[in-house]
């Protein structure tokens, strides 16, 4: 390594460090989605954030070393094309960017294995798997409201097995509940994404998909189709959800339950298909 | 050590047949029997009386077109002469026709090839880019639509689907088969007529796809997602075998790659002297071979289905459409890979003749474009993590996901070694290739985000990852074709593109492109689902941003599409032989290029890429060893 090569280095080394820590402090800042609703959102939503401050200083030496090379590296202008000095290559700097790269990616597994496996870890569910719509109330400790999401082309139909088989075209969950979605599709796929409560699962004809959420904060949220699911893919969005609170949803659930008593609707069942959408839309 | 075989030791001689079938056989020829052929196979569809919406009936129509098309253009003459005991002599490749009209018919030269595949690729993406006009002008309001939603998906499902057929091809296909026998200095492809077919498959997939209007479009996406597939109307046909086409011309293309780039090495063409852009198409070319066949399986799947009832993948009669997404995408990570591995060959090889130095870590770049080859086989289901297929293997996925970007790094790294001190030329090409390490950087940045099954639960489907597989082709595949247009534009047509249109052109596509698609991100962010007609209110302004921007993305390559027709037809200058005063060997070689590429086998004396060096001696001696028959070269060990 010459004193040409540590020169440029050095001042590389350090325009990269100031530019990178003003990068993560701006990123820091940086307001991602999909919020604090549930404790998937908040878990999705840290790592947005985290990967955003990792990337940034990646995102910044790149640029920077572009932007360097190109102006610290330039043929002279009008004079005959000059040839580099012939490097070839630096075996140890080679094995130390791969060691480097390799440290990142398994760091950035790590968390999200470890985000995986807690999920999984908080969300064991040998009480639910016993069988659908025999629980007992949702407020019950330790029990799971459950909610079967069916997908139809062009809405979402909301079943409450522990209500009856109670339906709705909007998703009302009460807060600081552990929701157990059992996710299905009538005719293609969709697929079930509630934004604010970061969600989201494919909804596949003959196919129960089991995705979890524990709800943390009322407010609204949005439901969208995440899927090419047919000519009104885009409308199928429905901005009528809701967590509420315990008192405010088993009110809700009664009076659904009131609506649908004619219905004669099955608790639960795996190829059932919704009524179409008249009822409180 | 590099071994030039028998086959070699000539000029591109082909045994072809002195009878043709009846008919002189052309591209007219080739029109009027792919419509009697579409005829005959629709009448035969008709009459097996099936009930099947009329399916049958369209992809036998398609199927006998193709094949009666490659029929009436040459394809059948030298196996019908060898089924039939007809005389067959030898003949040099692609002497049928002459003059222009040689571009437009049948020829198994390969430099015909890369010029035909070249102006295939541009119409092709001219095709899909008013695609993406009217889709971003219906974007324009957010409801009602200013297309209709049936209309607006076949617009997005014919964009893809055509942007697909470029991206798989438009490298390989123009440069590869143009460059790569000379960088390794041959005469002609191992499988001259596998190359011309590689090619031929592409205009009757091109033209399949844009006839899928006439029966009712396809509205599924270039992914043809069952069972939405099985509601779409005949123009899904047009997807099954306009796919299966370009599926067998990767394969076709893919072997004969391999082939020649294994045989057909000059002497002294070693391993390690191999330009790296031949790296890319190597890799490249691995993945086509084996990764494509998958897919066409899959079509033809597909198609019984909508056929003869087969139910592989009707849910309601027993079969998956799990099935359907695990071959797609088995096929489908691989295939992004075909797209960016020759692209990763353009640019590292133009950052070295830019940058007057040796290409730095040259093993290391190889084991980086090797390393993707072989990680892009393990990580398909991360486009399945929501599907609810095998929760427990997502770990697996996410960390072999991760993994890639470590192959990708040292693209990143041999680049940037590369530039460290070096002596750069900001040419146009090289303009190109240094946007397309920003746009890439951008890419792959953003492909971390969507790796991790967490942050992939809010961004999945949704305008982020769109903005992220954008800025990979657009911004990395495309940019990387462009630099390649612009380099090696001069010894393919002996023409010189104007450079200052160029480097407007640059700055133009630059600006615009990241301007159209970075808001894309925060679309995706602000929960805005990918393919959809309409959007919520609150997105208009970004929307109308991104419209606009798209907009003058367009009129950029408006630009360059002048700048290359004016350049080739209307300036009548011939362009300098060695314009960039590069080492490798096809600036050896004169402008306007000979018929035969080389008089005599060269023998490969130095690396491509020993700038600077002062003992490092010429690329290639063309002149060949003094003493000896070009055909004794292959008995000898390669000069060190």
């Amino acid at each position: 390594m010459s004193r040409l090569d540590r020169t440029h280095a050095l001042r590389l080394l350090v325009a990269w460090a100031v530019l990178s820590v003003v990068g993560v402090l701006i990123a820091m800042q940086v307001h991602l989605p999909p919020g604090d609703q549930s404790t998937q959102a908040t878990d999705e939503t840290s790592l947005l954030q985290l990967m955003l401050i990792i990337s940034t200083p990646v995102f910044v030496g790149v640029v920077l070393f572009i932007l360097y090379s190109v102006f610290a590296f330039r043929q002279t202008r009008g004079a005959a094309l000059e040839d580099g000095p012939p490097s070839y290559g630096n075996f140890r700097l080679q094995v130390a960017w791969v060691a480097i790269t390799a440290i990142i990616v398994l760091l950035l597994a790590v968390i999200g294995i470890n985000g995986l496996t807690s999920s999984a870890a908080e969300t064991n569910f040998a009480s639910s798997q016993a069988a659908l719509g025999t629980g007992g109330s949702a407020t019950t400790s330790g029990h799971r409201l459950q909610v079967q999401v069916i997908g139809q082309q062009w809405w979402f139909t909301y079943r409450y097995p522990d209500f009856g088989g109670a339906e709705s075209l909007h998703l009302m969950l009460p807060v600081n509940t552990n929701i157990e979605f059992h996710v299905t599709s009538t005719d293609v796929v969709h697929s079930f994404w509630a934004y604010e409560l970061g969600v989201k699962a494919d909804a596949n004809p003959g196919v129960d998909n089991i995705t979890y959420v524990s709800t943390v904060r009322t407010g609204a949220f949005t439901v969208r189709c995440a899927e090419l699911c047919g000519i009104w893919h885009g409308h199928m969005a429905d901005t009528n959800n809701a967590v509420v609170s315990q008192a405010d949803f088993t009110t809700w659930i009664a009076q659904v339950q009131k609506d649908n008593s004619d219905l004669n609707l099955p608790p639960y069942s795996p190829i059932y298909f919704p009524h179409p959408p008249i009822k409180g839309d | 050590m590099a071994v030039a075989p028998a086959v070699d030791d000539g000029p591109p001689i082909i045994q072809s047949s002195e009878r043709r079938i009846v008919i002189p056989t052309n591209i007219l020829t080739g029109i009027a029997l792919a419509a009697v052929g579409y005829w005959a196979g629709a009448q035969l569809g008709i009459s097996f009386a099936l009930n099947d919406a009329g399916n049958t009936e369209v992809l036998l129509g398609y199927t006998f077109a193709s094949i009666m098309f490659l029929v009436g253009i040459g394809f059948a003459n030298y196996p019908l002469a060898r089924l039939f005991g007809w005389r067959v002599t030898p003949q040099p490749a692609g002497d049928d026709h002459d003059g222009p009209w040689r571009y437009l018919n049948l020829s198994l030269d390969h430099k015909v090839i890369g010029v035909q595949y070249l102006v295939a690729m541009l119409m092709a993406m001219l095709f899909g880019g008013i695609g993406a006009m009217l889709i971003r002008t219906s974007l324009l309001v957010p409801d009602p639509p200013i297309v209709a939603p049936d209309k607006y998906l076949t617009l997005v499902s014919m964009h893809s689907v055509m942007m697909i057929f470029v991206a798989s091809a438009a490298i390989v296909g123009p440069f590869g088969n143009f460059f790569v026998p000379y960088m390794i200095g041959t005469n002609r492809m191992a499988f001259p007529r596998l190359e011309a077919l590689s090619f031929w498959l592409v205009p009757p997939a091109i033209v399949i796809l844009l006839a899928a209007p006439i029966f009712g479009g396809f509205q599924t996406g270039w992914t043809g997602y069952t069972p939405l597939s099985e509601q779409a109307d005949q123009g899904f046909d047009s997807y099954i075998v306009g796919f299966t086409l370009i599926g067998l011309a990767l394969v076709v293309s893919g072997v004969n790659m391999l082939t020649t780039i294994i045989q057909l090495r000059a002497p002294g063409m070693t391993w390690t002297r191999l330009p790296i852009f031949v790296w890319g198409v190597f890799s490249a070319s691995i993945l086509g071979t084996f990764a494509a066949p998958i897919l066409a399986a899959a079509l033809v799947m597909q198609g019984l289905d909508r056929t003869v009832n087969t139910t592989f993948f009707i849910s309601s009669a027993g079969g998956s459409p799990y099935l359907w997404e695990n071959l797609f995408w088995f096929f489908g990570h691989p295939e992004v890979y075909i797209f960016i591995l020759p692209a990763f060959g353009i640019v590292l090889e133009l950052i070295v003749h830019f940058s007057r130095k040796p290409l730095w870590g040259y093993r290391t770049a190889v084991v980086g474009l090797l390393g993707v080859t072989l990680l892009s086989w393990f990580v398909w289901q991360h486009h399945l993590f929501m599907s609810g297929i095998a929760p427990a293997l997502r770990p697996f996925f996410m960390f072999s996901t991760e993994m890639i970007s470590i192959p990708t790094g040292i693209v990143f790294l041999v680049a940037f070694g590369t530039m460290w001190r070096a002596r750069i030329s900001m040419t146009v090409p090289m303009l190109f290739s240094l946007g397309f390490l920003f746009n890439f950087l951008i890419g792959g940045l953003s492909g971390v985000f969507l790796s991790d099954v967490p942050s992939d639960t809010t961004l999945h489907g949704s305008y982020f990852s769109m903005a992220h597989f954008h800025f990979t082709i657009v911004g990395g595949e495309i940019f990387a074709i462009v630099a390649a247009i612009y380099y090696w534009f001069p010894k393919m047509t002996g023409r010189m593109l104007n450079q200052t249109w160029g480097k407007i052109h640059f700055w133009w596509m630059f600006i615009a492109f990241n301007l159209a698609f970075m808001p894309l991100f925060a679309a995706g962010l602000l929960d805005m689902p990918r393919r959809v007609s309409t959007y919520a209110v609150s997105l208009q302004t970004l929307n109308d941003w991104v419209s606009v921007w798209a907009f003058i993305l367009f009129a950029s390559m408006v630009l360059f599409a002048i700048n290359i027709i004016w350049s080739w037809f209307f300036t009548f200058k011939v362009a300098p032989a060695n314009p960039w005063q590069a080492r490798s060997i096809e600036w050896m070689l004169p402008t306007p290029l000979g018929r035969r590429n080389f008089e005599k086998i060269p023998v490969f004396t130095g690396g491509p890429y020993d700038y600077g060096n002062p003992s490092a001696k010429p690329a290639a001696d063309l002149g060949g060893p003094p003493d000896r028959g070009m055909g004794s070269l292959g008995a000898e060990p390669a000069p060190s």
